[in-house]
């Protein structure tokens, strides 16, 4: 058994208890989002103890150095006095430069770094609020080529950071930017490989940024994206899908809605099922999957079975606090 | 002498192996269910350290570790008729790779060896003392 302190917890971590589990258990402020790894809110700084080196698989040298860790995958072995990590360790600070509602729950954010900040289309940055809140969001757009980088976030009826988006975040305001993390990123080197690229809701922000890089890199082979949401009304992104698929040949683009009668550019089923439909073989394919956490699971089983391999499949499941584990300790 | 392991390329031909294996398990009904809630993202090195294992390739596990691993399993019912399962799609996936009888055999013997540590069992030479 091993025991945590932070603050004014002091608390014993049950066997199967993450050290996150066991202060949450014990009264403890500590903020968390995905609770797996992923999204890095939960990160303290070990100020005795040795922290689990599998807690800090994602974060930089410098911070891991520094004896960061991430509480919610920590099981330590090791006795651990911890404390709130360096209030923007890692962070590049960063301003809120275009905010615009794109949908009926979708906000297009441009966020302008302050000094340059390099992030891959597709993958995630952990977006910071001056006070800490901190969640996870993916790069839509070239950021390098733009100057600023494009997040599509869903509003969600009682969000911490989304609602705060949608409502107070004007240009101008000054946020941070922690990472990026993630491997939904264009692969280059195989020009011709077949691509396809499915999501449901903001999954499509990561796959319009991979199709653009693979676009970039004069990628050949066809890129069949694959967009689902629950009504039309939540398919949003549709000109910037047309606006792909009439300039590129091999871009093809299927969106498809849960409920609500289909039309000629929209198809009537679920996402997995439109899939399993098209693509019955995917052996050769290029996969790349985000949105929501079951459908991605679904998904990327189903892709493997389909042929795809484990090295080809890339996805993001977008975690939230509701999709979260919780805790049995 | 050279391991299996390395007779038949290696990591790289593990990192084919992980796919023919990992397919064959999903498909089959009568093992499937085990792996429904493991995390795909983290399975190709969790495969990848299964195989490479059994091939005799450098391997990091204790029995110790086979029996936590597995303990969850254990008590969903994972017993001798899945072990059997994971033999039966290990020598099929060896053979379509191109491995040679007497060699598929070695694995078999190889996985059999840890047949106590996973399904959590006193191993027969332990057992009684
Ligand atoms: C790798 C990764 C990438 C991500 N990328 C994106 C992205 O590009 N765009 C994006 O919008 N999000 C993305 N997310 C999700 C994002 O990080 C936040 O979790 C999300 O925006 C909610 O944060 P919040 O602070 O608004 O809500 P929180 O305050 O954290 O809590 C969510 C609250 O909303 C409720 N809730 C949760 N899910 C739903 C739901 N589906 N419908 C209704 N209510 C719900 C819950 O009851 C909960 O109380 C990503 C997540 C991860 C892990
Ligand atoms: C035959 C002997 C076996 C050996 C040598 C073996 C070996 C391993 C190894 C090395 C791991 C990875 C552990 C880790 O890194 O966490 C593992 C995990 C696992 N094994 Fe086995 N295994 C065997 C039998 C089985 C059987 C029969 C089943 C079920 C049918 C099974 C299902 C699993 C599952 C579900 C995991 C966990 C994967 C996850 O956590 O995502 N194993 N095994
Ligand atoms: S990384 Fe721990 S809560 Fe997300």
């Amino acid at each position: 058994m091993t025991r945590v302190r932070f603050d004014t917890t002091d608390v014993d971590v049950g066997e199967r208890e993450s050290v996150l589990d066991a202060l949450l258990r014990a009264g403890a402020d500590v903020p968390y989002s995905c609770r797996s790894g992923v999204c890095q809110s939960c990160c303290l700084r070990a100020v005795e103890g040795t922290p689990p080196s599998a807690a800090q698989v994602g974060l930089p040298p410098t911070l891991v150095a520094l004896g960061h860790f991430l509480a919610c995958v920590a099981h330590p072995q090791d006795d651990l006095v911890c404390a709130r990590p360096g209030a923007l360790a890692g962070a590049v600070d960063a301003t809120i430069r275009e905010r615009e509602s794109i949908a009926a729950d979708v906000v297009r954010v441009r966020i302008s770094p302050n000094i340059p900040f390099v992030v891959k289309p597709g993958q995630y940055v952990n977006l910071a609020r001056t006070d800490g809140l901190v969640r996870s969001y993916s790069v839509a757009n070239l950021a390098d080529e733009d100057g600023y980088v494009e997040l599509h976030v869903r509003v969600l009826e009682h969000g911490a950071m989304s609602r705060w988006i949608a409502n107070d975040a004007v240009p101008g305001t000054p946020v941070s930017l922690r990472g990026p993390a993630g491997s939904c990123v264009y692969v280059p080197g195989s020009p011709h490989e077949p691509l396809l690229l499915a999501g449901s809701g903001t999954g499509l922000a990561p796959l319009l940024g991979i199709a653009r890089d693979a676009l970039r890199h004069a990628h050949r082979g066809p890129i069949h994206v694959m967009h689902g949401g629950r009504t039309e009304a939540a398919l949003y992104g549709a000109d910037a899908l047309a606006q792909l698929a009439r300039a590129h040949a091999n871009v093809a683009v299927t969106r498809c809605v849960l409920e609500g009668p289909g039309s000629d550019d929209i198809v009537q089923g679920r996402l997995d099922h439109v899939i399993a439909a098209r693509h019955a073989d995917l052996s050769g394919w290029r996969v790349y999957l985000c949105g929501h956490p079951d459908l991605v699971r679904t998904l990327q089983q189903d892709a493997f079975l389909a042929g795809a391999s484990l090295d080809a499949i890339h996805a993001d499941a977008f975690l939230t606090r509701a999709d979260a584990p919780v805790p049995t300790g | 002498m050279t391991s299996l392991f390395e007779r038949l390329g290696g990591q790289a031909a593990i990192t084919t192996a992980v796919d023919v294996f990992y397919r064959k398990m999903l498909k089959d009904p009568r093992v499937a269910r085990f792996f429904a809630t493991t995390d795909m993202n983290r399975q190709r090195a969790k495969q990848a350290a299964f195989l490479t294992m059994v091939t005799g390739g450098p391997n990091a596990y204790t029995g110790k570790d086979m029996r936590a691993g597995h303990a969850h399993l254990v008590a969903q019912g994972l017993d001798d008729s899945h072990v059997d399962v994971v033999i039966e799609h290990l020598g099929a996936t060896l053979a379509e790779l191109g491995a040679k009888p007497e060699d598929i055999a070695q694995v078999a013997a190889l996985a059999n060896s840890v047949r106590d540590d996973v399904l959590n069992r006193a191993s027969p030479s332990t057992a009684g003392r």
